[in-house]
């Protein structure tokens, strides 16, 4: 009797225990049965999308791939890697150059692919810096930021760095107005209204090279721009930028920014800007601001320092800027596939407006205005507004689209993913994200041709998504297919912080065109050594420039002697090997420096203030080969004034000759 | 006892029915079981214009060593040699193949001779890139299948083990240094 009442009891106790499991849609079973297939890329197998994601906090970029969310490459691009040795090599340092001098960080918010035709066609990726404004390009040949243009007159440069769909331009909208660069900006703070300005940038993209160039910038009323996305289609020559603060509150922006019921997308006619600037109605203004190139042929960057900018100033001109009122704090300002439906997102509403171009173009020409706000036509809400999506959550913030007339909404605030149709504004699906969804990215998702199939949700707050990793928690990216009616979680992945816009491209736009070597006979740097006999080491007053080699397994020279205290060392390292995937590392103890890391056929430097006497090893710090832990070398420091004779060495080949023979 | 195994029954049906209630929220078969490994294909397989080529690739482009290369992929040994190295590989030439006794070649290729053909392509390989400037009269060289070779210096001639170096060509994972006969280790 006993026995039975146990077993009753452990009967009961499992039932109790598995219960729970019963438990409809928590967290971990929102995903169902056949997602790891979805998602589950094959070893030795290719993912389908290349997917870049802004690296926000990080300054970089980071590239995955799609559906496995494996992490291919962090690209550096604002903030300095020691890792790649950017910023620390001699090549690298000027593309972090800015009028404020060498800046080793900042806030990569945005990413935007190229287009031709309104399509993505995978030649670059540009990303924004939001704390000292820049624009950098970078090439998806190489994977290497190429270009970085600074900002004047911005600040906060958030409603970047977003393109029109032949990549005319790459559009730079300020977040915070400010005095422009060239007033007296000594000015109390409360002046705002009377002395702060928006500047909107236009940066011309080279159509075969990519070079980019301020072609001029557009001086707006002061608030604040937060998003930006071009026209297309039909819809071409426009570009709508979400105005906040239109309060104009310099304090206080939580509560003083929320004043109005409604806030503004501004909608510019930039062809009709460019006519103004054609016809000489701009003004060159004194301006100060880096522009930066790195080049592949000479492996260095250089840096430019510009000293004026084309401005036009949009109160001058009534038929460049129209205001649209938009709900509560705008933020996502996004545009459909045809061009003919601008989505604006207010952060605190609980509706999403939809207006329409042609209703946008029938306002202005019939002029349903409703005032000026400083000087631009307001235009009447309900003559822009297409309609409404009712009740679509709480919080919408971005918008992208899957090519099939639906669009995807992602909310902060009710922490979900919302599927609509674009044409009958209803809500079609809902699906919970975990947690605090900030951007969506959908494959071509703001382009003329999405290629939909999937969408990511990148978040803000992951708490007990993966394990614990003491206060500060990985972000997370969660892949959706969309490939049905309903959206499908089917991966989470952590991603380099903090993601917020993404862009994805299928694979073969760009897997082709990778490079794999740089050729060593068209290797233009000043210091490259070509050959290990053109080894040596180069005095110069107290510039001591060692022309070294790397080749499996050995640096030539690897001895070094006769560098006194007081010297300047510079280790111009190129890498002989022409074999894809086989990088040499260079580092020598103590520099207060970084590893250079060079590719096959490159040179990069590394310079190096010794700040002792002795002997100093260096050796590569990437496992090249089987004798890797062979290449290694010394390096001997003498004191000031010593007469050790300036001497390099490999083997038995002394100065670059080798021994007499018998 | 039989209202044990009774009470044991129902227990197992009430437990079925509390796991039967979870079935909609069951993963249908694991398709992950289903996906079959794709077959290993080593650094060999590698497709790659661009780039110098690998020792491998050097050999397969020689018409002199044609007998090398079959007896490379015999003795599944290929991959090996396109991986990093670095090597210092000596090649005989498909004449100094031909000096072997007659049938030597077809007997070693055989699949039941692998071990040994891999022995004796394995005492043509040293890791690590040794130069024809690198060489001294009488050095010796640690092979990849753990026996050594002697080089020879004289009159600037090079020869290992008697053998002379009559070619040298660079590769991008080390160097191939083309000799007029088969050197023959000591092991089988």
């Amino acid at each position: 009797m006993k026995t039975k009442l146990h077993l009753a009891m452990i009967a009961g106790l499992l039932a109790i225990v598995l219960l729970p499991s019963c438990k409809p849609k928590d967290t971990s079973s929102a995903v169902t049965g056949d997602a790891a297939s979805k998602s589950y890329v094959a070893p030795g197998k290719y993912d389908e999308f290349y997917n870049f994601v802004s690296g926000g906090f990080s300054g970089q970029m980071s590239c995955y791939g799609l559906p496995s969310g494996r992490l291919l490459r962090v690209i550096p691009v604002f903030a300095v890697d020691p890792e790649k040795g950017w910023g620390y090599s001699e090549e690298t340092k000027p593309m972090l150059n800015t009028s404020h001098g060498f800046v080793p960080w900042d806030d990569l918010h945005h990413t935007e692919m190229s287009q031709t035709n309104g399509e993505v066609d995978g030649r670059w990726v540009f990303g924004n810096a939001n704390n000292t404004p820049r624009v950098a390009r970078i090439d998806l040949t190489t994977f290497r930021t190429v270009e970085i243009i600074e900002l004047p007159n911005s600040a906060g440069n958030h409603s970047s760095p977003f393109i029109t769909e032949n990549t005319e331009y790459v559009i730079a909208g300020t977040r915070f107005s400010v005095p422009s660069d060239n007033a007296d900006g000594d000015v109390a703070i409360n002046t705002y209204k009377q002395n702060f300005k928006g500047y909107l940038s236009f940066i011309s993209v080279g159509k075969d090279d990519g070079k980019m160039d301020i072609a001029f910038q557009l001086a707006c009323p002061g608030v604040n721009f937060d998003l930006s996305h071009a026209g297309k289609g039909k819809s071409h020559g426009w570009f709508f930028f979400s105005c906040y603060n239109t309060e104009q509150a310099n304090s206080l922006l939580e509560v003083n920014a929320s004043q109005r019921d409604k806030d503004f997308i501004m909608a510019v006619n930039w062809k009709k800007a460019e006519e103004y600037i054609k016809a000489g109605k701009g003004k060159k203004v004194p301006a100060k601001y880096a522009h930066n190139t790195y080049s592949d042929a000479t492996h260095s960057a250089t840096s430019e320092m510009k000293t004026d900018v084309m401005v036009l100033d949009t109160k001058e001109f009534t038929d460049i800027c129209y205001m649209i009122p938009c709900p509560k704090s705008p933020h996502g300002c996004d545009v459909d596939p045809t061009g003919e439906y601008i989505v604006g997102s207010g952060k605190l509403a609980a509706l999403i407006p939809v207006f329409s171009f042609d209703k946008v173009q029938a306002a202005i020409a019939n002029k349903a205005f409703d005032g000026q706000f400083d000087g631009i036509n307001v235009i009447k809400y309900e003559a822009a507004l297409y309609g409404e999506v009712k009740k679509p959550g709480l919080g919408p913030l971005h918008t992208e689209f899957d090519g099939k007339g639906n669009a995807y909404t992602s909310f902060f605030v009710s922490s979900e993913v919302v599927k609509w149709n674009i044409k009958d504004l209803k809500v079609l699906d809902r699906v919970p994200t975990f947690y605090s969804v900030g951007h969506l990215c959908v494959p071509g998702g703001d382009s003329k041709k999405p290629f939909g199939k999937y969408l990511i949700a990148y978040n803000k707050i992951t708490k007990d998504r993966f394990l614990p990793t003491g206060p500060e928690l990985s972000q997370s990216a969660q892949l959706f297919d969309i490939s049905g009616e309903k959206m499908q979680m089917i991966l989470d992945f952590p991603t380099i912080g903090e993601p917020h816009y993404a862009q994805a491209a299928p694979a073969d736009l760009i897997r082709k065109n990778q490079v794999k070597i740089f050729k060593i006979d068209e290797n233009k740097h000043a210091y490259v050594t070509k050959g290990e006999k053109e080894s040596k080491v180069v005095r110069e007053g107290n510039k001591v420039h060692v022309y070294m080699t790397a080749i499996r397994s050995h640096f030539s020279p690897d001895n070094i002697e006769g560098v006194k205290m007081g010297d300047e060392v510079y280790f111009h390292v190129t890498n002989l090997e022409q074999d894809w995937d086989v990088p040499h590392g260079f580092a020598i103890k103590g520099a207060i420096n970084a590893e250079l890391l060079i590719m096959p056929g490159e040179t990069a430097t590394l310079k190096w203030i010794p700040e002792k006497v002795g002997i100093f090893p260096m050796y590569c710090t990437d496992f090249c080969s089987a004798l890797h832990q062979e290449m290694q070398g010394y390096i001997r420091v003498s004191p000031a004034g010593s007469n050790v004779p300036l001497m390099f060495s490999l083997g038995n080949t002394i100065d670059g000759k080798a021994p007499a023979t018998k | 006892m039989k209202k044990l195994t009774s009470l044991f029954a129902s227990m197992v049906v009430c437990l079925s029915l509390l796991l039967g209630a979870c079935s909609e929220e069951k993963a249908t078969p694991d398709p992950q079981a289903e996906v079959s490994q794709p077959a290993p294909v080593g650094q060999s397989g590698v497709s790659d214009d661009v780039s110098q080529k690998d020792i491998v690739k050097v050999a397969v482009g020689s018409k002199d060593h044609t007998t090398l290369v079959a007896a490379l992929k015999a003795a599944d040994y290929v991959d090996v040699l396109a991986n990093a190295g670095p090597f210092t590989v000596f090649a005989p030439t498909n004449a100094a193949f031909a000096k072997l006794p007659a049938g030597t070649v077809e007997d070693l290729v055989k699949p039941e001779k692998k071990e040994t053909l891999r022995n004796i392509l394995e005492y043509h390989v040293s890791v690590g890139v040794y130069k024809t400037e690198q060489f001294t009269d009488g050095q010796m060289l640690d092979q990849a299948n753990s026996e050594k070779v002697k080089i020879g210096v004289k009159d600037g001639k090079i020869t290992v083990n008697g053998a002379t170096i009559i070619a040298s060509v660079p590769a991008a994972n080390g160097i191939i240094h083309v000799i007029d006969g088969v050197l023959l280790p000591q092991t089988k």
